[in-house]
């Protein structure tokens, strides 16, 4: 714990917010900084969640502890939603109460004695977790020792030169990617999963945004031959559903999957979850299969497009200022570019003079210096506001 | 190498566990049972697993609040991963009255089971734990996850590098800590899974003074204090000193029927510090902020529901529902001549069978009656000999087991 540097970094964003606030009590702060989601959940999904909340009262409808890994139906319905033909079964999925909760599950389940290597930048969980469980060295000159971190910037096209990393047990990818929103092709995670095979790794795939895409990137990693034997998925319903604060998501733990001695890497698993974990909210299981019903699948879709849409205006907003952006067309988030610049300075400026919240980028890692982070989850007139003062202060 | 044979090796404290966790496996032998005798109606008193509907004040307020999320003005996104502000306040009012704990010392997690992981990741590898024998398994197989024990002894029963704390009947259930050597964290769970037996206020100040002469933290399980109908402590705070040594854990799941819902809360006092002086608040904080996302804002909900004046009245009559059920056990098991303990303070009664392994009970009890208990061996080497029997079913159930033992044994 010694280690770790600062706090984690988005409570660390919502002090500076609040600080803000305090110091000037009437600004009307928009917050384009922490991925919280802003619109109502549909009908269809709150519905279920508020039947099975309310059978909970009755004889028939009451229900005790749940099965650890998640209720059957959730499961198989997860499995046929998301990985139909891909081999991954309802057996190979963990219900949980969200991929935070999940990357430190495993985090434990591999233990101190692995390295890790990470996206640089990437969603700061995976290296904070790697921290906390001894997996590191100490902090210097923005790096934990033994953590490898691939860079992933404009020059490689935000996907790592593989042959430039040395190895390591687990590679955490996620993507569609937080916070610089770029897909991995097909040929991408191809090369990643070969990699993979020859070095004896586990990937960590998050696909948390894999609905955002919009081009024929892959959504899982499992549409990938020979993933099943290399990698683990992580997702989560927060920002598909809106299920931020009902908190819901899985892990596929595939049946071929092992350790070096040929021990199962999926009941391990298990027994984490058994032991750590007690299941997800049985409501909040309830409103995740109301998700995965036809028309729930057609109310969240209608909801990512109305954050999607979001998304285009702010990147239609630095691009005609004259900034390079990435990201944004596969994923909730816009990465802008200021070059040679402070990222906290630049997120200090944005939110001094046109009090908007974003997030630095070097939040997320050294690689994230010189940029900022921008999210789309916000009511559609707080980020045509936010524009109209990016436009105002950037002209 | 195997197709999908990675070069990771398996971490070294998964391979020191000697079975899977303790209800999971009494999950499986019990519908292995079933599968056998597809007709016998099999009771479960094993798995303290709730039985009986929450209250409707209770899951109102969860399905209106649901029902709001899909308002403008009724949405929420990310809550803090401390927990809803009045959840927390409301907590430290109505369960810590007059104990000097606050709001921003309580932390909603989504049940014990969570936090106890949580709280071992906060201290690491490098503690020495001790813990009561028998026990709540969570606490020892969390620290063997964690890289606080050595191997598994087979004369023993016991892993090495624990201090099991043993409580049976001889010590009154209280471990006697002039034998025992100073370990960094104490686990003591009161009302105790599973003898049922509940720390007397003298006993925690023993305990209490036994931290603060070795500067130990105690991690105190409160989880089933709802179930105390004597003046034994409710809660470590209070017992004087207790904020400067102990950490609290608690959960809406015995409570309130929450075992589905997942709800329960840890205590974390601001005068708790590291020998560094750092505060262990700060450290657990973090470890909330960066593993978790706190509990479902639904279950929240509910919970500050069961803490209503209406709620907890409803509540305390569910708990008296389980009370009588346990009592039913104990007096069939007493009727019986057995030795029976717990069941007074607890919804479970730890039944005496000296001279018997705890599993060859658990397997005649399962195969003669078609019920499921729990081998007090399960708990730790001092549960051999013992059965667990939990009061968790409905009452028509508990009869008829009760029928059944009278029928057995009798």
């Amino acid at each position: 714990m010694g280690k770790l540097q600062a706090g984690y970094l988005f409570p660390e964003i919502a002090r500076r917010r609040a600080a803000h606030l305090s110091k000037n009590p009437d600004a009307q702060v928009i917050s384009l900084g922490i991925g919280d989601t802003t619109e109502p959940i549909p009908d269809v999904i709150t519905n279920a969640m508020a039947e099975r909340a309310r059978a909970l009262s009755t004889v028939e409808g009451y229900s005790g502890y749940g099965a650890e890994q998640g209720e059957k139906k959730l499961r198989s319905a997860i499995a046929s939603t998301y990985y139909k033909g891909l081999g991954i079964d309802e057996s190979d999925i963990f219900v949980s109460d969200g991929a935070k909760c999940d990357i430190s599950r495993l985090q434990v389940l591999f233990g101190s004695g692995v390295k890790i290597a990470v996206q640089d930048p990437s969603y700061p969980a995976y290296v904070d977790s790697s921290v906390i469980m001894g997996q590191t060295g100490l902090y210097d000159n923005q790096r934990y020792a033994s953590i490898e971190y691939m860079r992933c910037d404009p020059q490689n096209g935000f996907f790592p030169d593989l042959s430039l990393i040395s190895n390591a047990d687990v590679i955490f990818f996620c993507s569609p990617n937080n916070p610089t929103g770029s897909a991995a092709s097909r040929e991408q995670l191809t090369q990643l999963v070969q990699y993979a095979k020859k070095t004896g790794s586990i990937i960590v795939y998050d696909s948390a945004y894999a609905m955002y895409i919009s081009d024929d990137s892959p959504k899982s990693i499992y549409e990938i031959d020979g993933a099943r034997e290399v990698a683990i998925e992580i997702s989560s319903f927060s920002k598909y559903a809106g299920f931020t604060g009902v908190r819901l998501g899985w892990t596929v733990v595939p049946k071929e999957l092992l350790f070096s001695d040929g021990f199962p890497v999926a009941k391990d698993f298990n027994r984490i979850v058994c032991t750590c974990f007690n299941g997800a909210s049985n409501i909040a299981q309830a409103g995740g299969l109301a998700c995965l019903s036809p028309e729930g699948l057609k109310a969240m879709q209608s909801t990512i497009n109305f954050y999607k849409e979001n998304t285009q205006i702010i990147m239609d907003t630095f691009t005609k200022l004259g900034f390079n952006v990435y990201g944004g067309k596969n994923a909730p988030y816009v990465w802008v570019h200021f070059p040679g610049r402070s990222s906290w300075d630049v997120f200090a400026e944005i939110l001094e003079k046109a009090n908007v919240v974003t997030t630095p980028g070097s939040g997320f890692g050294p690689g994230g210096e010189g940029f900022v982070r921008v999210s789309a989850f916000g009511h559609r007139e707080n980020v045509l506001e936010a524009s109209r003062r990016m436009s105002q202060l950037y002209k | 190498m195997g197709i999908g044979q990675r070069k990771v090796t398996r971490n070294v404290n998964m391979e020191k566990l000697r079975n899977g966790f303790l209800f999971p496996e009494i999950n499986t032998r019990q519908m292995a049972h079933m599968v056998k005798y597809p007709s016998a109606a099999v009771i479960s008193l094993g798995v303290g697993d709730t039985t009986e509907p929450i209250p409707s004040v209770v899951t109102k307020a969860m399905a209106e609040y649901a029902l709001a999320l899909s308002t403008h003005e009724g949405y929420r996104g990310y809550g803090a991963e401390q927990g809803d502000k009045r959840l927390r306040e409301t907590i430290a009012e109505k369960m810590y009255a007059n104990m000097g704990i606050n709001g921003s010392e309580v932390f909603i997690s989504d049940g014990a089971q969570c936090d106890i992981a949580r709280l071992q990741m906060l201290f690491g590898s490098n503690m020495t734990i001790a813990a009561q024998d028998p026990t709540f398994p969570g606490y020892v197989d969390m620290g063997i996850i964690m890289g606080q024990t050595g191997e598994y002894d087979d004369k023993s029963n016991k892993y090495k590098g624990i201090e099991y704390l043993r409580c049976e009947p001889r010590n009154n259930f209280f471990p006697d800590f002039s034998k025992v050597p100073r370990t960094d964290i104490i686990f003591f769970c009161s009302p105790n899974n599973p003898t049922g037996q509940a720390a007397s206020r003298e006993q925690l100040k023993e305990l209490v003074e036994v931290a603060k002469l070795n500067g130990s933290i105690i991690v105190y399980d409160s989880a089933y204090s709802s179930y105390i109908c004597d003046d034994s402590p409710r809660s470590i705070y209070e017992i004087p000193g207790a904020k400067e040594v102990a950490i609290e854990i608690s959960s809406f799941s015995k409570f309130a029927g929450f075992t589905g819902v997942r709800l329960g809360w840890a205590v974390v006092p601001a005068e708790l510090s590291y020998s560094s002086g750092f505060p262990v608040l700060r450290d657990f904080d973090r470890i909330v902020c960066t593993s978790f996302n706190g509990a479902s804002s639904i279950s929240q909900i509910g919970g500050l529901a069961c803490l209503s004046d209406e709620g907890y009245k409803a509540i305390k009559d569910v708990i008296g529902v389980y009370k009588e059920n346990v009592k039913i056990i104990v007096d069939t098991f007493t009727s019986l001549g057995k030795e029976v303990y717990g069941g007074v303070n607890s919804p479970y009664a730890w039944v005496h069978f000296p001279g018997r392994k705890s599993w060859d009970v658990f397997n005649e009890i399962l195969e003669e009656t078609h019920i499921i208990t729990v081998p007090g061996c399960g708990f730790g080497p001092g549960g051999e000999g013992f059965i667990r029997v939990g009061g968790f079913n409905r009452r028509e159930c508990i009869l008829e087991a009760s029928r059944r033992f009278r029928s057995y044994f009798g």
